[in-house]
């Protein structure tokens, strides 16, 4: 079976700095894959490479088999692969409503077009009023996204990237800045939301990582040190050393 | 299970007077566009209308870009002028070939005319927007101002284009001499193009606009090219512009380089921004208000420009909603019932706020006086800039406007926040 995500060999220099060097990272169909590793690893940058927001200086990533390192983020967004931001990245002066319905639109088919009215596509209708159903903010659907709560703004985060259908879901530390039960909060909407889905994500809280992810990758310094399940994760010397080490003590 | 049937019963009734109430401004609007002449029949207001009409047309197109694409265009009139240009030169054509062209049709060939140029030259210009988009239209607009001096057979040089809107086939009887007939023309148009434009923001590419607008990184993770977005968004306008100018140039019989300069650029820029880029009503307030303030300033003052350029830093500072969003902010206390907690004090600050009007506009006429202007003849009462009444006067109602209007608009701070609290708290304000 081809991987939903085989990262192979990429690299990435800002100048003479080699942020990501030699990285290999393969994504199984299905899995809920987590990536960990300290402040300043190349987390944020590994997503960049992966969903065509950065090209890599060399190395090739491939989505579900296909070449898609090099393409604009667009074009891979309609292969499948949806992301979302860790630092929240919505439509500030448009209405929760219409943040989803955007997201729901080329995936529908609309793309472009300039000849219907957006009000009346049933299927956008009902698919942007799931997923708001969704995301539990139903409530709040004709108010500007840039008025919600932080936890609020997190899950229309969340909502946005999910509202296109992707297969393949990356989500860039969705838990980051919220509080215990918001966090419990956001775990089973991602869990729910992802299921049957390839789910890759960025996250600092371990509680997180462990409870969710089938396999988990530790990049430190751009280069992933060790690729297994949580079991594995947890055992392996270098990992404790390089990384779970700061927080044992 | 009840809670939720009627919530949606409720919201399926609000969508029913909601749409009522949509179709009920548009044909109010259309009433009005026929009555008016009707009323006011001297041919001055007949032109100021006409007028106004391609105000609106233009300032609606501008705010394609500014306002729904986030798009600051500073040369936006290169459109326009060019469907002037496109209108007068089908106009002539269709004399000379004796084509069975009737004039209201001419304004498809202008706005056609502006398209054909947002087509060639937009795909370059939106690759990015901000500053660089800013700067190349700045560029596109003189280079263009430029030619139309250089080209003569096609901009007609200093004389520009001339025509006789008379001389096309008639239509249902018209012969479009008279000014009433252009003005139902001009009219016939802007209702036309009012609904288009309107419509395009309720299509799926007007609100990709809207999203290009406020977040054109995250627009291209949601499988959307913010340059297609973009490029669509700048022909639309382009389009509407020049229909708006080949309407300008029916109604005058001519085009030429002033049509597509710097100047007309600045103004429905001035326009569109005063009556308020947020929603599609602000636009035709703005081209009401200035052209309404160009025609009238124009004939009382000499240093009208410099009334325009204090209207426009004041509600850039402070109204940067414009028109339509002072009127829109008070939409949640009206449904709040609050509204009328905030009114003593609008009136109470009424009376320093002019004091101080009118002091600015003394001491501006004052030092235009001096400067070589015209003699001073305000609201009909004649003043002498040499006297050191005037001066006193001046300075009294300036400062004393100023000292005192600050406390009111205090008020109108304090008397606002509790009335959005109210409304806040009664769920009308987010």
């Amino acid at each position: 079976m081809t991987a939903a995500i085989e990262v192979r060999a990429v690299e990435k220099r800002f100048g003479n700095v080699g942020i990501i060097r030699d990285l290999n990272l393969s994504v199984a169909k299905g899995e809920r894959h987590a990536i960990i590793g300290p402040n300043g690893a190349g987390k944020s940058t590994t997503f960049n490479l992966i969903s065509g927001h950065i090209k890599p200086t060399s190395g090739e990533v491939k989505l579900n088999g296909d070449l898609i390192s090099g393409l604009r983020p667009f074009e891979i967004n309609r292969r499948g692969l949806s992301r979302s931001f860790q630092v929240t990245n919505v439509f500030a002066r448009m209405t929760v409503w219409e943040n989803v319905r955007c997201a729901v639109l080329w995936a529908t088919g609309h793309r472009y077009a300039f000849w219907k009215n957006v009000d009346s596509l049933p299927e956008v209708r009902e698919r942007t009023a799931q997923i708001l159903d969704d995301i539990h903010l139903t409530h709040r659907r004709d108010v500007p996204a840039g008025l919600l709560t932080y936890a609020e703004q997190r899950e229309l985060e969340i909502g946005i990237t999910i509202a296109s259908g992707a297969t393949v879901v990356m989500l860039d530390e969705p838990t980051a800045g919220m509080s215990h039960a918001e966090t419990d909060r956001a775990v089973s909407l991602i869990r729910r939301l992802t299921e049957e889905k390839t789910l890759v994500i960025v996250e600092h809280d371990m509680s997180v990582v462990f409870g969710l992810a089938d396999r988990i990758s530790v990049l430190v310094y751009g280069h992933i040190i060790a690729s297994g399940t949580p079991e594995e994760i947890r055992r392996d010397p270098k990992v404790k050393e390089a990384y779970l080490g700061e927080e044992a003590h | 299970m009840t809670t939720v049937s009627t919530s949606t019963s409720k919201a399926a009734a609000d969508q029913a007077g909601g749409s009522l109430r949509f179709y009920g401004v548009w044909l109010i609007g259309i009433a009005v566009l026929i009555v008016l002449p009707l009323v006011f029949s001297s041919g001055g207001s007949l032109t100021s209308f006409s007028l106004i009409g391609i105000a609106i047309v233009f300032a609606l197109s501008y705010n394609i870009l500014l306002g729904q694409t986030g798009l600051l265009s500073f040369g936006h009139a290169v459109h326009y002028g060019l469907g002037g240009f496109a209108a007068c030169h089908m106009m002539n054509a269709v004399v000379s070939h004796g084509w069975p062209i009737p004039l209201p049709f001419i304004p498809l060939f202008g706005g056609l005319g502006g398209l054909v140029f947002a087509i060639i030259i937009g795909w370059v210009m939106t690759k990015r927007a901000g500053t660089v988009f800013a700067m190349i239209s700045l560029g596109i607009g003189e280079l263009v101002a430029s030619s139309s001096l250089i080209l003569r057979s096609v901009f007609g040089g200093e004389a520009g284009i001339t025509t006789d809107r008379t001389a096309l086939p008639k239509m249902l009887g018209w012969s479009f001499g008279p000014q009433l007939q252009v003005y139902y023309l001009i009219a016939f148009w802007l209702v036309l193009s009012a609904i288009a434009m309107y419509a395009l923001t309720r299509t799926p590419l007007g609100r990709i606009s809207n999203a290009v607008r406020d977040n054109p990184e995250r627009v291209q993770f949601i499988g959307y090219d913010p340059h297609v977005v973009r490029y669509l968004a700048f022909c639309f306008a382009g389009f509407f512009a020049g229909v708006a100018g080949s309407l300008a140039a029916i109604n005058f019989e001519i085009a030429n380089s002033a049509y597509l300069g710097a100047i007309q650029s600045g103004l429905v820029l001035f326009a569109t921004f005063i009556g308020g880029t947020a929603y599609f009503f602000g636009p035709i307030l703005g081209a009401i208000l200035v052209t309404y303030l160009q025609l009238g300033l124009t004939n009382v003052t000499s240093v009208w420009q410099l009334y325009f350029g204090i209207i426009f830093i004041g509600i850039v500072m402070f109204a940067p909603g414009g028109i339509a969003g002072l009127v829109m902010m008070h939409r949640p206390l009206v449904r709040a019932g609050t509204l009328w907690t905030v009114i003593p004090s609008y009136l109470v600050a009424i009376v320093p706020t002019v004091a101080l009007a009118c002091g600015v506009i003394l001491t501006i006429e004052i030092i235009a006086r001096y400067s070589g202007g015209d003699a001073i003849n305000l609201f009909g009462i004649a003043f002498n800039p040499a006297s050191r009444v005037t001066w006193i006067a001046a300075a009294v109602l300036l400062v004393g406007g100023f000292l005192v209007a600050r406390l009111t608009w205090r008020r109108i701070a304090d008397a606002w926040d509790r009335a959005a609290t109210v409304a806040r708290d009664r769920g009308y304000l987010a």
